[in-house]
């Protein structure tokens, strides 16, 4: 087994105790803290620390929405879809965000710079539409104040 | 600070924290939940924790960051004790001035208090506001007044005290109080929560176990988390009221993970109340022990529902099971589980503190007390509101939320979230319980109110929902797995306009197969949505089937978007911001859409200052 990652996931798994299935969504949460998403040789050790089948494992990591099993940009924007922001246009803000970047929902840029999501609801429905950028709420958005983020973000990795 | 290891010890306590804190001091509270916290109220924190220390008044006015007021339209909010006022949308340039003025010479500054749009009246104390006055504060009342990071402040408004009369009381009587308040469970279905906690008690068992279900999954509802964000510890003290009735020793919290601050909020009570002798072994001396694990979800609508939750917190997919048996017989890991969620868990400590009684006279004969309700969408107090249950949704959504923005008509308002249905405006003086709802076609649900204006199209939200419903299904039962999939490409085809009169018939007769052979309530409601803006709004589907028209001007498909000639004065401001240059003209002439290349993305509505883009 390699390496970078197998360091990395040990070092996460050492704060979980040994064999407690329960604890198998926090520990998916923390592997995916530390990677931005789910590498499977993490899962592999996850599933050994745990004692629970790998299939099991990966039965959890593939059904919650909250999981990724690819890898993800190093800026994520997710779109609330909530039935609040839905109706103050959230449909129009993830067509935009697509079209700026040029990919669809869920994916991530070739220069894995950008990630597009949707989320169900954060609970900031007072806000809406919203749009959190890597973990920044940006509340009553329109399209092209969020252009203008977008570009910000990318004119700064530019330079 | 020691544990307290008797009741007397906590009561000594509070004294000796009222005393350090006199009613009059004077003290800033700013909002420092989500929505707030969004708006930049952290940065609003450390600029009045630097404007204090610069005039060296750090010492004599505290400084508080407090859980959600509720008011989040008009965020940041700040409150100032001991008059209670408020000050609303409050920004960082204008804390030097409220220092100077506000705090050192008393003076109040106008612009920044809350004017009534429709009176033009300014209101200073919180209270005298209309959002507010109509409110019966019971669950949300000490959001804005403490620091949810800060045991003290819970303890010093009386926090615990309900866990010290119910150790006094034995579980029995507990159990006979919560029984008698009428308590229903605040998470969609009503079902008593006396009944509940008894059931689980007389189940034969070595172990019980009590459940917080924070799994707030309703899009549009956020009260579970403004509570956690807010006042953890209120929940902390509700669990251990039930855990000792039920004769529990162990207790989960399942919180979202998209509610991060809810998480670090409820670890850092925990804590606290671990160290204070509150959660562990022998409580105060009472022989009771009882600890709170945090689990997070990971995202799946479903784990809302008991048994699949059970199944997240044992580490398997959240699949629901079958009932009964129900947890409170067989739940987590075998054993009798009583479930509640957030704002149930959060009205015990005042029904122990006050009693049934008290509690029972608020709301209505068969809804007791009240609820929270996320008063969201097209209306113009957005935020949370708390009222007594009885109320109607025209006192909620005009008295309350302050009518419809932009002097829009108000279409319906959608209550339950995915599970719920939509009420139109002939329905708007019904009272707002558990069980009126649920015979009007709507339900309760965890209290979302999204409120629809002549621009919401009701087909395009039955879309929505199906949409929503239709990833989120488990998977398990064919009729919800496939039948949403179908149900949701059969609106799509309406919304495209490409449906019958036959198309509308058979979403009907699927709604209701599905709606009867599913398993748990995710199926068994999903067709809610559907079945409720047919029965109220069917004109609206038939004007997409038959017209081939959008009367709200949503449906893309059926939709065109042009220049009015009269209106426009060609500033240029369409063509330079439209994405597919599908505007054509020059400056200081009329503008004109190419159809061909136009998207309909709006974009040409939003940046129209002369209101020149027609929808058709």
């Amino acid at each position: 087994m390699s390496t970078a990652i197998a360091k990395q996931a040990h070092a996460v798994l050492k704060n979980h105790p040994r064999d407690e299935p329960s604890a198998l969504v926090n520990v998916l949460h923390d592997i995916q803290d530390e990677f931005r998403y789910l590498p499977e040789e993490a899962l592999r050790l996850a599933s050994e620390h745990l004692q629970i089948s790998t299939a099991q494992v990966f039965g959890v990591a593939s059904f919650f929405k909250g999981f990724h099993l690819k890898p993800r940009g190093e800026h994520i924007c997710t779109v609330c879809m909530g039935t609040a922001c839905h109706v103050r246009g959230a449909p129009r803000l993830l067509e935009q965000a697509e079209r700026d970047l040029g990919i669809s929902s869920g994916q991530t840029t070739p220069d894995l710079q950008f990630t597009i999501e949707e989320v169900n609801c954060v609970g900031a429905c007072a806000l809406g539409p919203l749009v959190i950028v890597d973990g920044e709420y940006n509340g009553n958005m329109t399209p092209h104040r969020l252009t203008k983020l977008v570009n910000k973000i990318q004119k700064k990795k530019g330079k | 600070m020691a544990a307290f290891k008797n009741a007397k010890q906590l009561a000594d306590h509070r004294k000796k924290v009222v005393a350090s804190r006199p009613e009059n001091r004077k003290a800033i509270a700013v909002c420092a939940g989500t929505g707030c916290k969004a708006f930049g109220s952290y940065k609003l924190l450390d600029a009045f924790k630097k404007e204090l220390k610069k005039r060296k008044l750090d010492r004599k006015v505290e400084l508080r960051a407090t859980g959600c007021h509720g008011f989040c339209e008009r965020g940041p909010l700040v409150l100032f004790f001991p008059e209670g006022m408020l000050y609303q949308r409050v920004q960082v340039k204008d804390v030097e001035e409220i220092v100077k003025q506000t705090v050192v010479k008393e003076k109040v500054i106008d612009r920044l208090l809350y004017q009534d749009p429709t009176t033009g009246k300014k209101h200073k104390k919180e209270e005298d506001i209309p959002f507010y006055k109509h409110q019966a504060r019971l669950v949300l009342k000490n959001n804005g007044l403490i620091d949810p990071t800060s045991i003290d402040d819970y303890i010093r408004i009386g926090g615990y005290n309900s866990l010290v009369k119910a150790l006094g009381m034995g579980p029995e009587k507990v159990l006979k109080e919560v029984k008698a308040a009428k308590l229903r469970g605040r998470g969609g279905a009503g079902f008593p929560a006396g009944i509940k906690w008894e059931t689980c008690r007389n189940t034969e068992s070595d172990k019980r176990y009590v459940i917080c279900n924070a799994d707030e999954g309703d899009p549009g509802a956020f009260m579970d988390r403004s509570v956690l964000e807010g006042n953890p510890h209120s929940v902390v003290e509700g669990m251990l009221i039930g855990a000792y009735a039920i004769g529990a020793d162990e207790g989960y919290v399942y919180v979202r993970q998209e509610y991060p601050l809810a998480v670090e909020r409820l670890e850092i009570a925990l804590d606290a109340a671990r160290k204070q002798g509150l959660l562990g072994k022998n409580i105060l001396g009472s022989g009771f022990g009882f600890d709170i694990h945090i689990n997070r979800g990971g995202g799946a609508f479903v784990c809302g529902e008991e048994s699949a939750l059970i199944a997240s917190i044992e580490g398997h997919r959240g699949v629901p099971k079958r009932r009964p048996p129900y947890p409170a017989v067989c739940g987590l890991w075998g054993k009798p589980t009583n479930i509640n969620n957030v704002e149930t868990w959060a009205n015990v400590p005042p029904i122990i503190d006050r009693g049934a009684k008290w509690f029972a006279s608020i709301g209505t004969q068969g809804s007791t007390g009240t609820k929270i309700f996320s008063l969201v969408g097209k209306v113009n107090n957005t935020g949370l509101v708390e009222v007594p249950m009885g109320m109607t949704l025209r006192e909620i959504v005009f008295d309350i939320g302050g009518g419809i923005p932009g002097g829009k008509k108000f279409k319906a308002v959608q209550t339950g979230g995915p599970s719920g249905g939509c009420l139109p405006e002939k329905k708007l003086d019904v009272p707002v319980d558990f069980d009126t709802l649920l015979r009007e076609g709507a339900m309760m649900g965890s209290g979302g109110m999204i409120v629809m204006d002549e621009d919401t199209c009701m087909v395009d939200l039955a879309k929505y929902f199906l949409r929503f419903l239709k990833f989120e299904s488990c998977g398990n039962c064919t009729s919800c797995r496939d039948g949403l999939m179908r149900l949701h490409e059969l609106l799509v085809d309406i919304a495209a306009g490409r449906g019958t009169e036959a198309t509308i018939d058979l979403v009907e007769e699927l709604a209701q197969v599905v709606r009867d052979t599913s398993l748990c309530a995710l199926g068994s409601t999903a067709a809610n949505p559907v079945l409720s803006t047919l029965r109220y709004f069917r004109d609206e589907y038939e004007a997409h089937v038959l017209k081939k028209r959008c009367p709200a001007g949503v449906c893309k498909e059926l939709i065109t978007f042009r220049i009015d000639p009269k209106t426009c004065n060609g500033c240029t401001l369409c063509r330079v911001r439209c994405p597919q240059e599908a505007v054509v003209g020059k400056k200081g002439q009329v503008h004109k859409i190419i159809q061909k290349k136009c998207i309909k993305c709006g974009i040409c509505k939003d940046v129209c200052n002369q209101d020149a883009v027609i929808v058709e």
